[in-house]
């Protein structure tokens, strides 16, 4: 389903990794690891098609990305180190202005609901500016509930700053959305329980 | 489940007047910049009628220039740095109408209240009637351009260190043709001259910049997010 052949990424005139292939079937998941600094944030972002590769190609059902464009972009979710969310409105509207903008119309109920279900039902009218860094970083997670029909969901560093509980459920979500057959493409650093399997890809 | 483009943008829409909304600081700013700029000039020229109405339109239209120049740096380095701006390009939707509609936005809450406040500080200038009209009308056709034009400068210099007097440097000599179209509607009414011709050039202007520089913003945000 989701294809790389031969990246090649550089930033500045340094090369981050060269000649990097691998494929990505339903129903499994991607752990990229390697060290701060090797390049994968850089290669999760050539995969949801924010920046190009230097070298090679990224295909999806054999379709190059380029050339698929916006078709690509409504079958991903892609949530980076930046949780996107906006200090001064609530997490009930981040959520729900954040689905919209996806293309994904949510009813403000169903965002509490969503919230309230991954534990932040209490604070759900604050303004997320008060909120702690995993506090934010759960409200941007929460997004995925709403996305099971979009198969490739790419998450960079979505553990960092989540509380062991949250983690857990997380892992829930992950697995479920693999058991639909999606397939997830993820970095982490620590080590997390994750009750799957996991396909490793290793950058020096 | 999937909404349409109708719904992006107006979903794009309401947040950032909700943002505006809670942020009035942000907005009120501008517009008080706008009124004491221009309410500084009869006190250093001079309270003769005669000259501040001579001065009036080309004051007022300097000053909304400057005004909007300031506000562009809201536009969108807020959402390049929460990542927002990240999703918008990651949106399944054509980001030049995405840009387009967060332009639109920008222009409500910053360009509107100077087209509505414009009126009141003709009067101080001693404007007539039909001149005040024009000036409103001119602004109203002018002022989008001026947000539009701006989107360019203000995406070409996200991430870069004192981006501010970079995208005054960009923007304003590009606003040059606005001010002088946008003041000689005013400046021919108080001639007793026509002002189709004037406004009309404004109008081909704000069609020509509709029509390129939403395409040119999303290609500079691409390269910023690269």
């Amino acid at each position: 389903m989701l294809e790389a052949n031969a990246l090649c990424c550089t930033r500045g005139e340094r090369s981050l990794f060269a000649d990097l292939s691998f494929g990505l079937p339903q129903g499994i998941a991607l752990r990229v690891r390697g060290e701060n600094g090797s390049g994968k944030t850089s290669l999760l972002r050539i995969l949801a098609g924010l920046a190009p590769a230097a070298g090679g190609e990224v295909r999806w059902k054999g379709a190059l990305l380029r050339d698929l464009g916006e078709d690509y972009l409504s079958q991903i979710v892609f949530i980076g180190h930046a949780n996107a969310l906006k200090d001064d409105l609530s997490a009930v509207e981040n959520l729900r202005f954040g689905l919209a903008l996806s293309g994904i119309a949510v009813a403000e109920a169903a965002c509490r609901a969503a919230l309230a279900e991954d534990g932040l039902g209490r604070i759900a009218d604050l303004p997320v500016q008060w909120l702690s860094q995993g506090q934010k970083r759960r409200t941007a997670l929460t997004r995925l509930a709403f996305c099971s029909s979009r198969p490739l969901w790419i998450l960079d560093e979505p553990f960092s700053a989540l509380d062991g509980s949250a983690v857990s459920r997380l892992a829930e979500r992950l697995q479920r959305h693999l058991g639909d057959s999606g397939m997830v493409v993820f970095t982490t650093h620590q080590e997390v329980p994750l009750g799957f399997v996991t396909q490793g890809l290793e950058l020096q | 489940m999937n909404a349409g483009l109708a719904h992006v943008c107006g979903a794009l829409i309401a947040r950032d007047a909700l943002i505006a909304l809670r942020r009035r600081a942000d907005v009120l700013t501008t517009f008080f910049f706008f009124v004491i700029v221009v309410s500084l000039f009869p006190l250093g020229v001079g309270p003769e009628p005669e000259r501040l109405r001579e001065i009036a339109p080309g004051v007022v239209w300097v000053a909304a220039l400057l005004a909007s120049m300031l506000a562009l740096g809201r536009l969108f380095a807020a959402d390049f740095a929460d990542g927002t701006l990240e999703q918008m390009a990651l949106a399944p939707q054509p980001l030049s109408v995405l840009v387009l509609t967060k332009v639109a936005a920008h222009w409500l809450t910053t360009g509107l209240p100077l087209v509505v406040i414009a009126p009141v500080l003709g009067l101080q200038f001693g404007l007539a009637g039909d001149a005040l009209l024009v000036l409103v009308w001119s602004l109203l056709i002018g002022t989008p351009v001026l947000s539009l034009i701006g989107s360019v400068g203000a995406a070409l210099t996200l991430g870069v260190r004192g981006g501010g007097a970079l995208t005054a440097l960009l923007v304003l000599p590009l606003y040059i043709p606005v001010l002088i179209f946008g003041a000689g509607a005013v400046g021919a009414m108080q001639a007793g001259l026509g002002v189709a011709g004037h406004l009309s050039m404004l109008g081909a202007i704000l069609m020509l910049a509709l029509a390129t520089t939403p395409w040119a913003t999303a290609a500079a945000v691409r390269i910023a997010l690269e």
